[in-house]
């Protein structure tokens, strides 16, 4: 088999051997912003259609929105849906949402060709910063979409109990590689016949050291191992500077 | 002016497809033309695509050619301007030459580029920018003039096979037998730009009504997949 060198490869390495998953590596973006000062921590969000992305993201802003500034690039296949979803449910400011259109292809947007979302996420450090946070997510797309490390900080995967209790085992580079795995949805556990512990060991099996929690966003504070997480980032992000 | 081998394989990085510099989710009015009935297979995409070449194609190609040829890039962006009557498209036009010029800086670095950078931080017209990349990557005029009329094609092409479900195949097919005009396209907007660098007035200005109307409308629409 061939091995993975963590010292040679300062990028997320799709193919590397489980037992070899190590902490997330930094982004590739420039840290700064043209002033100087450190630019906002930028996390992405993917994974599957509906697993709870967006529901995630408004969980994260209800939570951290007093104490931080914060704002959110969506990237829906329809443009608007999350967007607006945000902005009925009053999570953030309109002016703090900014939608990216994909051209049919959301991993794209987010992987290949990232100069949209960039953009984005500089108009809003300009027009509502300074930001501590922000918030990418991906319109829904399959097991294979990650983030470019050229636009986000860290990334969080988001599948769900319902999508199929086989999702940590087929793996990926979603599943295996993110820097968080959430496993949504397990209030629906019982009623789709999903085994957690299956999909816990599954996904260790997957991605080794790296963090999976397991969240039911229906419940009362469900987010809170996830804000949690989000925390300890901006802790290492600020820490950093 | 002649590309020299040297800078050959620099136009293959400038033109692919692949180029990371915002274009994959613009369909060069394809979307609303789609969605009008007007473009449906191969054949009304290729009549698109001829139509688009000879006028918002030929004009991004002059400019392109001139921006290579060292005319001042600020008062090509404002010829631009001055041939771009539908808001939406003026506003398409900066967001990706701004796009352009990240890419652009970051493959081939230049002074050129960062003045205009600095000069339009919301982005100068796209042909203006791509001009200048040319220019700091090695090439010549003709070369950038090809690189926008290909763009001008290619864009729609990609897009139709998207949202039409079109055999790639047949889609590519069209991008192939469109060669010899891109070639003529991009000769006259090289000639075009060499009789216009002292008056820029006369660079071309040809344009396709529908595509400035249709852009207006297609900004307008609630849902879209393509940003343009
Ligand atoms: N039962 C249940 N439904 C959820 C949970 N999280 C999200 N949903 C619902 O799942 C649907 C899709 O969620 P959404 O966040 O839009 O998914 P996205 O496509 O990944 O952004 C919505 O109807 C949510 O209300 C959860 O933990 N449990
Ligand atoms: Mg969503």
């Amino acid at each position: 088999m061939h091995l993975d060198h963590p010292e040679t490869y300062p990028q997320r390495y799709a193919a590397a051997p489980s037992r070899q998953r190590r902490a997330p590596t930094p982004s590739s973006a420039p840290t700064t912003r043209p002033d100087g000062t450190r630019r906002a921590l930028r996390i992405g969000l993917g994974g599957p259609v509906g697993s709870g992305k967006t529901a995630t993201v408004a969980a994260i802003c209800r939570q951290l929105r007093e104490e931080l500034s914060i704002a959110v690039v969506t990237n829906d296949i329809y443009t608007r849906e999350d967007a607006e979803f945000l902005l009925r449910n009053a999570v953030l400011p309109a002016e703090r949402i900014s939608a990216v259109e994909t051209g049919a292809c959301p991993h794209t947007a987010i992987r290949d060709d990232i100069s949209a979302n960039l953009e984005a996420v500089e108009d809003l450090e300009e027009s509502v910063g300074p930001l501590d946070l922000v918030l990418v997510e991906s319109g829904g797309d399959n097991l294979t979409a990650t983030f470019s490390k050229g636009l986000v900080d860290a990334q969080i995967f988001v599948i769900d109990v319902a999508g199929g209790d086989k999702i940590p085992r087929k793996g990926g580079p979603g599943v295996s590689t993110a820097d968080l795995l959430v496993v949504n949805k397990t209030d629906l556990a019982p009623l789709v016949g999903a085994d957690l512990e299956v999909m816990a060991r599954d996904a260790r099996a997957q991605r080794g050291e790296l963090p999976v929690t397991f969240t039911a966003l229906t419940e009362p504070d469900g987010i809170a191992p996830v804000v949690a997480w989000v925390r300890e980032r901006l802790a290492c992000w600020t820490a950093a500077a | 002016m002649t590309t020299t081998t040297a800078t050959r394989a620099a136009l293959l990085v400038l033109a692919d497809g692949r180029f990371p510099a915002g274009g994959h989710a613009h369909s060069g009015g394809a979307e609303a033309a789609i969605a009008a009935g007007r473009v449906s297979d191969p054949a009304s995409l290729e009549a698109f695509c001829r139509g688009r070449l000879g006028t918002a194609g030929l004009v991004a190609a002059a400019l392109a050619a001139a921006a290579a040829a060292g005319a001042n890039p600020l008062l090509l962006d404002e010829a631009a301007d001055a041939r771009t009557p539908s808001p939406a498209l003026r506003m398409t036009a900066r967001k990706l030459g701004r796009q352009m010029m990240r890419a652009a800086r970051a493959c081939w670095p230049s002074p050129a580029l960062d003045a205009l950078a600095a000069a339009r931080p919301r982005g100068a017209h796209q042909p203006v920018v791509l001009g200048l990349a040319a220019a700091a990557a090695g090439l010549g005029p003709l070369d950038a003039a090809h690189a926008a009329a290909y763009e001008a094609v290619s864009g729609p092409a990609t897009a139709a096979v998207r949202l039409l479900s079109l055999d790639p195949f047949d889609a590519t097919a069209v991008l192939a037998r469109l060669a010899p005009e891109l070639d003529r396209v991009a000769e006259l907007a090289v000639a075009a730009a060499e009789s216009a660098l002292d008056d820029l007035d006369a660079l071309p200005a040809a344009s396709a009504p529908l595509l400035e109307i249709a852009a207006e409308a297609h900004a307008a629409w609630p849902v879209r997949l393509f940003a343009s």
